[in-house]
C-alpha cells in the first residue's frame, strides 16, 4: 500500500510504565487500509502491551492515538470498537458456554422493544451470524453451537468473524495461529487475506515467521520497548526479521 | 474389558444431553412419585403440596440470589445474614408504629442494600474471591441484626405485614372447599421466578452475567463493565434476600435471632442440587426451582415418614455429591480439551 495516504491508525510516541517497569517507550506504529502491518518482537518486547493500548484496555502513560487523521482518547475497548478498532485476543476471549452467535454479538446484541422491556431477539442474532459467517466463509454446524465444543481453529474463526461483524476499520491480532493444528493455520491465514481485500487494517502479532510472510506488507520489531526495526516485506529477509526479533541489525 | 469400557463412554455421550437438560427434573418427578407411593393418603394432599410451598417460600428467594451469584462463578454466604438484619429492622420499623407500606418495604431496601455492601466490597476493595467478603458480612449482618434488636425476638405484626408470607387466595369461588387455598407465598414465588427467568435469559445484562461467569476475560474484552454488572447482581441478590425477610416475617409472625441460620448453605445446596455450576456460567432458573423443590419435598416426605432429621441431612449431603459428580462426568465429555 502506498504511504502517501493518510494512515487508518496511528499511534505516537506511545509509552507505558507499569510501577517502576518500562514496557514501551516512545513508540510510533501505522496501518494504511487494506494493509497487513506484521509486529515481531521477543518475549517481553512490549507487543500485547502495544495492542492493548490500541484497543482501549491499557491506558497510555505518554503519547497519542490517530484514528483516520483525528487524535482519540481511549477510556475503555467500548470506545476503541465504536471507532471500528477492533482486536482478536491471545486467549481468544470467547465465551465458551455461550453459543457462536452469542459470543459474536456479545456487548452489541440486537434487541426488540415488548412495550417498555427490551429483550434479546435471538432470531436476529442468528440471521445476523449466519450471514456473516457465509460472507468470511466460515463452516460450523450451525450459530447455536457453544463454542467450547468448537476446535482451536474454529474458535479462532469465531473469534476473527466477532472482530469484524460491526464493520471493524482495524483488526488487531494478537498471536492469530498460535494455538492452531497446521492444517487450520491456512484457513485463519485466508481469512486475513480476504479482511485485507475489503479494506480493513490489519494488524498481526506473530512469532511465526511463515505468518507474517504469508499475510503481511510491512513489518515492524519491537526490541525492550522501543521500535528497533521496520521494512515493507519486499525489502526484507527472514533472516533479517529473525536478527531484529534478537536485537541484531 | 475395553470393549465394555467403550460402551459405558459411548452411553454416557448419548445420554449426557438429555441428562444435562431434563435430569433434575426427571429426579424430582421420580421424588414426588415415589413420595406419593410411599403416603398415597397424605403426600399429594392439598394441605400437604401447599404447606411444602410455604415451606419452601423463603429459601426459594435466597436460593434464586445466590444462584444468579454463581452464574457469576461467585458466592454469596451472607443471604441467611441479610435475610435475619433485614426482617430484624423491618420488627424494629413495625415495632416504632410505621404504616404497613413503610414496614414492607424496609426489609427490600436494607437487603438490596445490604447486597450492594457485599458488590462495592469485592469490586472497590478487590477481594480476591467474594467468598472472603460475604464470609465477613456474614458476620457483619447478623452482629447487626442482633444489635439493633438486643438480641431478643419482636413479635406481632399487622396482617397487611404478614399477607404475602401468610395470606391465602380463596377458591371458593371455583367449587373448592375453604381449605382448598392458594397460598399467597405460592403466587409470589411463580412471580417473581418469571421475572428472573426472563431477566436472565432475554435481557442484555442477564445474558453478560452468563457470559462474566463463562469467561471474564471475554466480558471484559467485549466492552461489558464488569464490576458494575457484579455489583448489580450482589445487591439483586441481597433485594431477594430481602423478600424472604419479608416472607418469613409474614409466616412466622416475629423476628428473631436465629432467622435464617445456615440458610445460605440449603441455598448453595439447592443450586447446585439444581444444575449449576461452581465454575460459573451454567444453570437455569428452572433447575434452581427444581433443585428447591429436592430439598423441600425430601425434607417434607422424610418427615411424613417420622424419620428422623439427621437422615435428612444425609440424603440431602448424598445428593449434593451426586449431582456434582454428575456435572464433572458432564464437563469431561461435553467439552474439547
Amino acid at each position: 500500500m502506498s504511504s502517501t495516504t493518510n494512515p487508518l491508525l496511528e499511534a505516537k510516541g506511545i509509552t507505558k510504565y507499569f510501577g517502576t517497569i518500562t514496557a514501551l517507550e516512545n513508540v510510533n506504529l501505522k496501518v494504511h487500509a487494506g494493509e497487513c502491518l506484521g509486529v515481531v518482537g521477543d518475549n517481553g518486547a512490549g507487543k500485547s502491551t502495544l495492542m492493548k493500548v490500541l484497543s482501549g484496555l491499557y491506558k497510555p502513560s505518554a503519547g497519542s492515538l490517530f484514528f483516520q487523521g483525528k487524535e482519540e482518547i481511549l477510556e475503555s475497548p467500548r470506545d476503541s470498537q465504536n471507532l471500528g478498532l477492533e482486536m482478536v485476543y491471545q486467549d481468544l476471549a470467547l465465551a465458551g458456554n455461550l453459543p457462536i452467535g452469542e459470543n459474536i454479538f456479545l456487548g452489541r446484541e440486537p434487541t426488540k422493544n415488548l412495550g417498555f422491556i427490551k429483550l434479546l431477539d435471538f432470531n436476529k442474532i442468528k440471521e445476523l451470524t449466519n450471514a456473516h459467517l457465509d460472507k468470511l466463509k466460515i463452516n460450523v454446524k450451525s450459530a447455536d453451537q457453544k463454542v467450547e465444543e468448537l476446535s482451536g481453529g474454529q474458535r479462532q474463526a469465531v473469534a476473527i468473524a466477532r472482530s469484524t461483524a460491526f464493520n471493524a476499520k482495524v483488526v488487531i491480532m494478537d498471536e492469530p495461529t498460535a494455538a492452531l493444528a497446521i492444517k487450520e493455520v491456512g484457513k485463519v491465514l485466508d481469512l486475513i487475506n480476504s479482511l485485507k481485500k475489503t479494506g480493513v487494517g490489519v494488524i498481526v502479532i506473530s512469532h511465526r515467521m511463515d505468518d507474517i510472510f504469508t499475510v503481511c506488507d510491512r513489518v515492524m520489531a519491537l526490541f525492550q520497548g522501543t521500535n528497533f526495526a521496520e521494512a515493507s516485506l519486499s525489502n526484507t529477509s527472514r533472516d533479517e526479521v529473525i536478527g531484529w526479533i534478537m536485537g541484531k541489525k | 474389558m475395553e470393549d465394555k469400557d467403550k460402551k459405558i463412554v459411548s452411553l454416557h455421550l448419548k445420554l449426557m444431553p438429555y441428562l444435562e437438560k431434563y435430569g433434575i427434573l426427571l429426579l424430582l418427578v421420580i421424588m414426588i412419585l415415589v413420595m406419593h407411593i410411599l403416603q398415597p393418603d397424605v403426600f399429594l394432599s392439598w394441605r400437604n403440596v401447599t404447606n411444602v410451598f410455604k415451606q419452601i417460600s423463603w429459601q426459594s428467594m435466597l436460593a434464586l440470589g445466590v444462584f444468579m451469584v454463581i452464574v457469576t462463578a461467585g458466592i454469596d454466604l451472607s443471604v441467611g445474614s441479610i435475610m435475619m438484619l433485614s426482617l430484624m429492622i423491618l420488627a424494629v420499623v413495625a415495632k416504632a408504629g410505621a404504616p404497613w407500606y413503610i414496614v414492607v418495604i424496609t426489609p427490600l431496601i436494607a437487603g438490596f442494600l445490604c447486597g450492594l455492601f457485599n458488590g462495592l466490597g469485592i469490586t472497590l476493595l478487590r477481594m480476591p474471591h467474594p467468598f472472603i467478603m460475604t464470609l465477613g458480612t456474614l458476620y457483619i449482618f447478623r452482629g447487626t441484626g442482633n444489635l439493633i434488636s438486643g438480641g431478643t425476638p419482636i413479635s406481632g405484626f399487622t396482617d397487611e405485614v404478614r399477607y404475602l408470607g401468610h395470606g391465602r387466595i380463596d377458591l371458593q369461588w371455583l367449587g373448592l372447599e375453604k381449605s382448598q387455598y392458594l397460598p399467597v407465598s405460592l403466587v409470589l414465588i411463580a412471580i417473581v421466578y418469571i421475572i428472573f427467568w426472563i431477566f436472565l435469559n432475554h435481557s442484555k445484562t442477564g445474558k453478560w452475567i452468563y457470559a462474566i461467569g463463562g469467561n471474564p476475560n471475554a466480558a471484559r474484552a467485549s466492552g461489558i463493565n464488569v464490576n458494575k454488572i457484579l455489583v448489580i447482581v450482589y445487591s439483586l441478590c441481597g433485594f431477594l434476600s430481602g423478600i424472604g425477610a419479608l416472607i418469613l416475617a409474614g409466616r412466622t409472625d416475629s423476628g428473631y435471632p436465629n432467622a435464617g441460620l445456615q440458610s445460605e448453605l440449603d441455598a448453595i445446596a439447592a443450586c447446585i442440587i439444581g444444575g449449576a455450576s461452581f465454575f460459573g456460567g451454567r444453570g437455569t432458573v428452572l433447575g434452581v426451582f427444581a433443585g428447591v423443590m429436592i430439598m423441600g419435598i425430601l425434607r417434607n416426605g422424610l418427615n411424613l415418614m417420622d424419620v428422623s432429621s439427621f437422615w435428612q441431612q444425609v440424603l440431602i449431603g448424598s445428593i449434593i455429591v451426586l449431582a456434582v459428580y454428575i456435572d464433572v462426568l458432564r464437563r469431561d465429555l461435553g467439552t474439547r480439551k
